[in-house]
């Protein structure tokens, strides 16, 4: 876990006190509304349907045990005393006061956490694989590069106003994709090349939005040291030259649509031809600095299974369920990665208690080197678990809410907060995912379907990543009443695609029948062992239309 | 009036501002646009007076030639504090172009810019009317660590800390 030495912990306490100054002009009438927006915003302060929304940064998706019970009691001082954990890692509160914010910032920097550049058209927060440094198939730990990049970023002085957000993702596994990054502005994948050497294949123009695209190659292969120069050439381009006239056609995404990427690509690369070894470009002992703080837990010399875990296993078909689905493969023997489901039916889904933060902070402690992660699904893992303590895990993890058994099925649903809290709703979201979760209560049937995502947002702005479900559902807005357009064939991951729609939109109580529909559909049509999103990309939509639409 | 901020100094705007229709007077310190400043480059090296050009936000450091050395002053107007591309102009001419004269920031732009603006290579900022100078001065340097290069750090935090 990364650990601030003095200049991080100084430039978080100035943040501080250049907002709680902000803040006093603003409320003093020295700030117009106009111009304290961009500075709220770049502080994560949006101001919703009922109060201000504050965003906290939680880089990469990783909290420390310490930071947890500071997000618990921030959340009961300051809040209502629950957090939402974002699709990007992060978490927000969603009613602080205004006056308040700047002693939320206060106490978030006594535990080097901070709410920088979480919103606003600025560079946010580096988003990567919730599993990072404990899989297999990863090419190295991702984590280093997203903090170098995170670093970089911050209040980097020409890119705070860009013509849009700007999101950047890292993943590194190879097999995988669970940062979602060709949905993203930059999406950086890191590789090897034929020789061995390390470095990143390059995307960019991803997003979703009114407009989802799929990120296209920049740079088939940037070498290792070059990061943040490749980096900050695309920036640097896409500030010139991405438009200003229209804030939905502002993305980098629209630019290199535009440009074609072959000019984008030929305008980076001249770019970059300046930048490319200046004194930016990372050194050795640099990259060695930031993998000191990721460095291995001490792991123990552990057998890879345990007999009572098995004998549990045998007897339990909740325990068995509970490891089929919220279990992730360890490299290391003896150890596997958790995750804590914050998808149980009825609650909003990536809501989490001050309650269960703090009874996370302590499973972290106890079970996991005193560290969680949030992933771009809304829940929450702990990555170091031994098998061993699979059973008191288990246990407690019922105790306190987050064992529903359900990681990567269709009822792992990600969901915006829609209209119940966003005032750009066109719809409600969070009980659509209820509906949903409670058409499908039979886990044997849910797990027989096997991993599938179903992605929900309230209006275009995409922000529950419905392009990309395997099934997506978007709240329109018919005549002024809610209803509820459904698409086929999203995917976030490698193979990245966005969803068709299934036709006519249909009415919040009819989205479950629906749903239903298309599972029998895809029940019908499987071949063996053929997960959802296979069926749809062999047999096409049609199927699933007519059964919906007969 | 406007206030003027020059090298973290408030001082008194000397220049005029000339629009393209304007006739470059003979004397007087002019500030014109960049068209009139390429077409007329040798004629206004003759006047008697400072002469700066004036980029709007759409004309980026790629639309200028060596002749921007001959400027006294080169201002980046932000029609809105929003648009940002006068950041990345102000970088490029300070270190692409390697600009060395004054850069002045005009327009819309916000006293909790200045720290961003002056980052990227600016030293004088010509204020919104009713935005007091002096308060500028103040805001000037909200942040004391830089992690990253830029005109004002051309080295990298991790850089400095490496070599000290
Ligand atoms: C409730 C307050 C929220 C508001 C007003 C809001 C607003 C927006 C808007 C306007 C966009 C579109 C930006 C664009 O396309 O350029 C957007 C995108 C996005 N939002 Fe939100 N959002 C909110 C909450 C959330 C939450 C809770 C999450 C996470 C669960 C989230 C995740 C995202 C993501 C991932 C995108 C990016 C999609 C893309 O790549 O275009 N937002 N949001
Ligand atoms: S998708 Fe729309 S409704 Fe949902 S949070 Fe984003 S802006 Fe609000």
């Amino acid at each position: 876990m990364y650990v601030y030495n003095d200049y991080d912990q100084q430039l978080v306490d100035d943040r501080v006190e250049q907002f709680r100054e902000q803040t006093r002009r603003y409320l003093a009438g020295d700030l117009e509304e106009a111009e304290f927006l961009p500075l709220r915003l770049q502080n994560g302060l949006y101001i919703q349907r009922h109060a201000p929304m504050l965003r906290i940064a939680i880089p990469y998706g990783m909290l420390a045990s310490n930071q947890l019970r500071k997000l618990a009691d921030i959340a009961d001082e300051y809040d209502r005393g629950y957090g939402h954990f974002s699709t990007r890692q992060n978490i927000q509160l969603n009613w602080p006061e205004l006056e308040r914010v700047p002693d939320i910032l206060a106490e978030l920097a006594k535990v080097e956490m901070h709410a920088i550049q979480t919103s606003g058209n600025c560079i946010r927060n580096t988003s990567t694989d919730q599993f990072a440094g404990v899989l297999a198939d990863e090419v190295v730990d991702p984590r280093p590069y997203c903090e170098l990049i995170r670093q970089w970023s911050t209040f980097h002085p020409e890119f705070a106003f860009l013509p849009r957000k700007f999101k950047i993702a890292v993943n590194s596994a190879a097999s995988t994709d669970r940062a979602a990054t060709r949905v993203h502005d930059i999406g950086v994948q890191i590789i090897r090349n034929d020789a061995g050497e390390l470095g990143y294949r390059v995307y960019a123009g991803g997003g979703l939005g009114r407009t989802p695209v799929i990120g296209e190659v920049v740079s088939e292969f940037v070498e290792e040291k070059h990061l943040l120069t490749y980096i900050e050439a695309i920036v640097r381009v896409y500030n010139q030259h991405g438009r200003r006239d229209n804030k939905f056609k502002a993305r980098i995404k629209i630019l290199v649509r535009a440009m074609g990427i072959e000019k984008f690509r030929a305008k980076v690369e001249a770019e970059w031809a300046h930048l490319k070894d200046n004194d930016s470009t990372l050194t050795g002992a640099e990259i060695e600095r930031m993998k000191a703080h990721f460095s291995e837990p001490n792991y123990e010399d552990l057998p890879a299974t345990d007999p009572a875990v098995e004998q549990l296993k045998a007897d339990s078909k909740g325990f068995r369920n509970w490891l089929e689905r919220n279990a992730t493969e360890h490299r290391v023997p003896g150890y596997t990665a958790i995750t804590l489901s914050l998808k149980k039916t009825g609650v909003a889904p990536g809501d989490i208690t001050s309650k269960q933060m703090r009874a996370a902070a302590d499973l972290a402690d106890r079970y996991s080197v005193g560290e969680a992660r949030v992933s771009h699904f809304q829940n929450l893992i702990l990555a170091d678990v031994r098998v061993s303590d699979l059973p008191a895990l288990w246990e407690e993890a019922k105790a306190n809410g987050f064992a529903t058994p359900n990681i990567g099925t269709l009822t792992d649903i990600i969901c915006c907060p829609g209209g119940d809290f966003c005032s750009l709703a066109n719809a409600k979201s969070i009980p659509i995912a209820e509906q949903i979760q409670r058409q499908f209560d039979d886990l044997d049937y849910v797990y027989d379907l096997g991993n599938l995502e179903l992605n929900i947002s309230g209006c275009m702005n995409a922000c529950g990543h419905h392009h990309v479900g395997n099934i997506g559902i978007l709240g329109v807005d018919k005549k002024g009443a809610e209803f509820y357009q459904i698409s086929l064939g999203g995917d976030s991951g490698l193979d990245a695609s966005l969803g068709k729609i299934l036709g006519p939109s249909f009415n919040a109580e009819e989205v479950p029948s629906v749903i239903e529909k298309i599972i029998d559909v895809y029940v019908k049509e499987r071949t063996e062992e053929e997960e959802f999103i296979d069926t749809v990309r062999r047999v096409g939509i049609k199927p699933f239309k007519e059964q919906v639409y007969a | 009036m406007p206030e003027l901020i020059v090298n973290r100094e408030i001082a008194t705007d000397t220049y005029r501002y000339l629009t393209e229709e304007d006739a470059v007077p003979a004397t007087g310190d002019v500030i014109v646009p960049l068209v009139v400043w390429q077409a007329q480059a040798d004629s206004l090296q003759a006047r008697d007076g400072r002469t700066g050009v004036w980029l709007a936000s759409d004309q980026l450091a790629e639309d200028l030639d060596e002749r921007i050395h001959q400027a006294d002053v080169v201002a980046i107007e932000f029609p809105k504090f929003v648009d940002g591309r006068g950041f990345s102009t102000a970088y490029l001419l300070r270190n692409r172009l390697n600009y060395q004269g004054e850069l002045r920031a005009i327009g819309d732009i916000l006293l909790d810019q200045l720290f961003y603006l002056q980052r990227v290579g600016f030293n004088a900022f010509l204020l919104p009317d009713g935005k007091p100078a002096a308060k500028g001065l103040e805001l000037l340097e909200p942040i004391s660590v830089r992690y990253q290069a830029s005109t004002d750090t051309p080295c990298p935090l991790f850089r400095q800390l490496e070599s000290a």
